[in-house]
């Protein structure tokens, strides 16, 4: 019971370190740490509640079966958002580029 | 101390203290954080879960693990639509961006070679292992395609001259097989038994050892391209060259 509620606790905590460091920080990586950090925290309540001290399973198999998938899909959705948040940094600091430059040389044509 | 200075100052976030609305909402998390803590503390030890609804029906499942029974049986529209989304993942990758393999043939030491060598096939019996462990005890399709897919980025890492020149066919093949076979079992449960993965009677546990071998496979080659970060870059050039679009084709 001690150890299922300290995993719970632990799982808490962490889900809302990740859900503050989403909101504060400005930096795309951060963010997706934050969201991985909340995932885990997630996932561990989630293993922590599937315990059953006594009964007829050792287990209930269903959230471990959603967690199963989860790590791997919160995986694949954190190598998306990577590769996103890369163009996103290219694209967006050529698009500044272009744009400072236009507009110094529209500035300069004005006037 | 040091390395989180030079992340601060990489990553222009200047804040060393928070200003008064980020003191607001540290404060709203705490408070969230301590009402979820309440309600975990006072939750009742022996939840309602659907552990004896499981065992219950466990013999007709076709497999003895509980939960490969539960994520191949049970609630197999989630394990298709998970499926789905990994390649979806894969999909969006090769979308934005080709894989930034190096240009240059660079020297592998003979110690990293040997251990690739050594290492490699292990991981691909582990896999396989795995897979066949799955219909009884703890293991399966995503645990499989795990290990295959980090003896994937073990290539990667070692940088082999060969990964480059993969046929893009094969490769793209081994990436839809899994979805392609859980779907088709799906539509063959469909004209069989009437019920969408419906299983029949008796069938269940090589039908889901198949669509568990093909998922695997294709796990595994989803993480280690994702890890690639992106398309292959040989693909496009090899389709200009011979004016034949059969690759193409295959990834619309």
């Amino acid at each position: 019971m001690i150890t299922t509620l300290l995993y719970s606790l632990t799982g808490m905590v962490l889900f809302g370190m990740g859900l503050f460091t989403l909101i504060v920080h400005s930096h795309p990586l951060r963010k997706i740490l934050a969201v991985n950090v909340m995932a885990t925290g997630v996932f561990l309540i989630l293993v922590a509640t599937a315990y059953i001290p006594f009964g007829k399973g050792a287990i209930d198999p269903v959230p471990h079966a959603m967690v199963l998938t989860g790590i791997v899909v919160s995986v694949s959705v954190t190598a998306l958002a990577l590769i996103l948040a890369c163009r996103l940094q290219e694209t967006s600091n050529l698009d500044l580029r272009a744009k400072t430059k236009q507009s110094s040389n529209t500035k300069e044509s004005g006037t | 101390m040091k390395t989180g200075k030079v992340i601060m100052g990489q990553t222009r976030n200047r804040h060393k203290r928070l200003d008064w609305i980020q003191r607001l909402f540290l404060l709203l998390v705490l408070c969230l954080t301590t009402l979820l803590g309440v309600i975990l503390c006072s939750s009742p030890e022996t939840a309602p879960g659907l552990a004896d609804a499981v065992a219950h029906l466990q013999g007709r499942s076709g497999v003895e693990s509980p939960v490969t029974a539960v994520l191949l049986n049970f609630r197999g529209y989630d394990t298709l639509l998970e499926v789905m989304v990994l390649l979806l993942a894969v999909i969006g990758a090769w979308s934005l961006t080709k894989a930034p393999l190096p240009d240059q043939i660079t020297d592998i030491s003979p110690v990293q070679l040997g251990v690739v060598r050594l290492l490699v096939p292990v991981m691909c019996l582990v896999a396989a292992y795995l897979v066949w462990q799955g219909s009884h005890l703890a293991g399966g399709a995503f645990q499989g395609g795990a290990i295959i897919g980090a003896a994937g980025v073990l290539l990667l890492v070692s940088e082999l001259p060969w990964l480059r020149d993969i046929p893009p066919l094969p490769l793209r093949i081994g990436l839809v097989l899994g979805p392609l076979v859980f779907v088709g079992t799906a539509l063959f449960c469909l004209l069989w038994t009437g019920n969408l993965l419906g299983y029949p009677e008796g069938a269940g546990g090589w039908l889901i050892l198949l669509i568990e071998a093909a998922c695997a496979l294709s796990i595994g080659l989803t993480l280690a391209l994702l890890f690639a970060g992106g398309r292959p870059e040989n693909e496009l050039v090899k389709a200009d060259k011979q004016t034949d679009f059969p690759c193409n084709r295959e990834s619309l």
